[in-house]
């Protein structure tokens, strides 16, 4: 077996030794790669609570669910101008899904209110971040909702526009402290509507979930009250695996309903749990490279550091290379003495960023509870691994430096 | 000179004896200093049998320490054959002069050359590990090292912790500890007073005694005088080389 591997113990409890007595100066040294690890470490634990917060988030409206807008859904930041004049869609488009698109197994709709929610009262209480909906019945199945108690509205209390109301669990809580909402009657915009059904609440992302604030009438009631109201959201759930069939049937009958020329890109936006967050990974991804372009050039520093210090340390230690060489430490004997001191020192620096990165992700958790994070396993080991790189990668010069000196010349160094 | 060098490869000799440890013919040191070059050794040739108890003398610039390197296998000379324990030292690479350091040679230098961050054990030790002994084994025969020169109650001592004479001891358990072929010392009392000195210079003869061959290097006629014999140098080459009574 090589020398080499049969002195690591020795070396590496030689390389300890060295941290133990310079330590203020082995601390500067990896300060560096400390806090590269850290940050790699920190940022990685968020993105990937935020990633596996998301897909809870998204997958609780169910895989097979297609929402249907104008507009595109997911993380849009800036609408053009032929998005802004895009003419909304239609109850009779949903008719059209439903029974043009063989794929599709169930079709609902919503609609609301463009601009400032009506308030919402209850005796006293008031709401006014309530969100009215307009829904068909399916939509609840849709939505992938769950009843903490009463019932959703049927098709017969839709089609009569009656004055029910199912309503979301922040609402509850808000109007009904210490009451069953179940059977009173709140008014919203000042039409009144009784509660028959109570919603559960629903996972977030970042914060509460929105829907939680929904209050749901059925759709011919709302457009009774409100024959105003245009904007209207398709909801559509495609049979098991069909996926992409059902999307295709859905834009060719769109853009059928609309009139879009063959030579026009769709004017309208489809998404599912799974493209929101594929998109959110574009996002993370993103920030993720970012982090790394950042944190390579902290290592990179941090292992320019390392070399010097490791150049000192040779110089330093001139006359015990030659004394280890008039005893038979061969060059690779010194070398790896020199490689093992450096990667030691930058591995002891990243396990305590390491450390520190856990403490960073517990401390986020802590103190903002909406900011989920978890350190990923990989980024432990990857953080590790590059630490310990850095210090092979910038140990090599100083260790060849040490392992040429001639041992005559070393022994008789001041 | 090129003929020389060629001349002096294609006549190598056969290995000498088995008595004869150390066996030098015509050893040249020639350093290039660009403009001029400086001839350490010119031709200098001697033999030490097993067992022997010898002092090279010489003034400063005499030559002294660049035979004193080459017969430590620390450097090689520009020609000539240097046989040590039956090999031929004379033109092996750095690695194997580094093995041939480890097993056939102990040094023990003036300025002791203790590892200070580490125990009178582990430097006692550290010829072991270059050789890949096992720990226990290492251990054991450090241990055994340091009762040898009285130390077997100070192992863990830093050097620090330990007196001139205590570290020149350790120097010594050290240059034991493998079983060397020789024991190279360089003026090993010239950082001692002359009591503690004489304490060394009294352990040398304890070793010759069990059967070392001890070479002293130094320019002082008292240590000196310890020796069996004295090869005196001068200029590069052996001025005399005579028995001691």
């Amino acid at each position: 077996m090589a020398a080499e591997f049969r002195n690591i113990r020795e070396n590496l409890l030689l390389a300890l030794d060295t941290l133990r007595t310079h330590k203020f100066r082995s601390f500067l040294t990896i300060l560096g790669v400390l806090i590269g690890t850290t940050t790699v470490i920190g940022v990685a634990s968020i993105i990937t609570g935020l990633n596996s917060q998301l897909v809870q988030a998204a997958e609780q409206y169910g895989s097979r669910t297609i929402w249907i807008y104008k507009f595109e859904i997911g993380f849009v930041f800036r609408l053009t101008r032929e998005q802004r004049m895009r003419k909304p869609l239609k109850y009779e488009d949903a008719v059209a899904i439903r029974d043009f698109c063989p794929d599709v197994e169930r079709v609902s709709v919503e609609i609301f209110h463009q601009g400032l929610p009506p308030v919402t009262k209850y005796k006293g209480q008031d709401m006014v971040n309530a969100q009215l909906f307009g829904a068909t019945p399916e939509d609840f199945s849709l939505n992938n909702v769950t009843f903490v108690s009463g019932r959703p509205y049927t098709t017969v209390e839709d089609l009569h526009r009656r004055n029910v109301a199912v309503i979301g669990a922040d609402v509850a809580t808000t109007l009904f402290q210490n009451e069953n909402p179940i059977d009173k009657d709140i008014t919203v915009g000042g039409n009144s509507f009784k509660i028959i059904g109570v919603l559960g609440k629903r996972l977030a992302f970042l914060g509460d979930n929105g829907d939680d604030r929904n209050i749901y009438i059925p759709y011919w009631t709302f457009r009774k009250i409100y024959p105003a109201a245009r904007e209207n959201l398709i909801l559509a759930m495609a049979y098991p695996n069909r996926m992409t069939e059902a999307m295709n049937e859905i834009t060719d009958v769109l853009r059928r309903m609309r009139r879009v020329k063959p030579d026009q890109p769709n004017d309208f936006g489809m998404a599912t749990a799974a493209s929101v967050i594929g998109q959110f990974h574009q996002i993370t991804g993103t920030v993720a490279l970012a982090l790394v372009v950042l944190s390579s050039i902290g290592l990179l520093v941090g292992g320019i550091g390392v070399m010097n210090i490791m150049l000192v340390s040779v110089t330093e230690r001139t006359r015990e290379i030659g004394v280890r060489k008039a005893i038979g430490a061969r060059r690779q004997d010194i070398t790896w003495q020199f490689l093992l001191e450096a990667m030691t020192l930058t591995g002891a620096g990243g396990l305590m960023g390491i450390l520190m990165g856990y403490l960073l992700s517990f401390t986020i958790r802590t103190l903002v509870p909406s900011l989920p994070s978890s350190v990923p396993l990989w980024s432990v080991f990857i953080g590790f691994l590059v630490s310990i790189g850095i210090g092979l990668f910038f140990g090599m010069w100083p260790a060849m430096k040490a392992s040429r000196l001639d041992p005559i010349v070393a022994l008789r160094h001041e | 000179m090129e003929s020389q060098t060629v001349a002096s490869q294609l006549r190598e000799s056969p290995a000498p004896p088995d008595n004869i440890i150390i066996l030098a013919q015509d050893l040249w040191k020639i350093y290039d200093m660009g403009a001029i070059k400086v001839d350490a050794l010119c031709g200098l040739s001697f033999s030490i049998r097993r067992g022997e108890y010898v002092a090279i003398m010489g003034p400063s610039g005499s030559g002294k320490s660049t035979l004193m390197n080459l017969i430590g296998c620390l450097d090689t000379p520009t020609h000539g054959e240097y046989w040590l324990n039956g090999r031929l030292v004379s033109q092996l690479t750095d690695d194997e002069l580094a093995y041939i350091r480890n097993k056939e040679i102990g040094f023990v230098f003036q300025t002791f050359n203790l590892l200070p961050r580490a125990t009178a054990l582990h430097n006692v030790e550290l010829p072991l590990i270059y050789n890949g002994t096992p720990p226990a084994e290492r251990l054991a025969r450090a241990e055994e090292a340091l009762r040898m020169v009285d130390l077997g109650d100070r192992i863990h001592h830093k050097p620090n912790e330990l007196s001139g004479g205590q570290r020149q001891r350790v120097a010594i358990a050290r240059a034991l500890v493998n079983h060397p072929s020789i024991i190279l010392a360089d003026e090993p009392t010239g950082n001692l007073d002359s009591t503690t000195g004489e304490e060394i210079m009294a352990l040398f003869d304890s070793l010759h005694q069990s059967g070392n061959t001890i070479v002293l290097v130094t320019h002082e006629h008292d240590i000196a005088a310890h020796a069996h014999r004295v090869i005196h140098i001068r200029d590069g080459r052996v001025d005399r080389d005579e028995p001691l009574e």
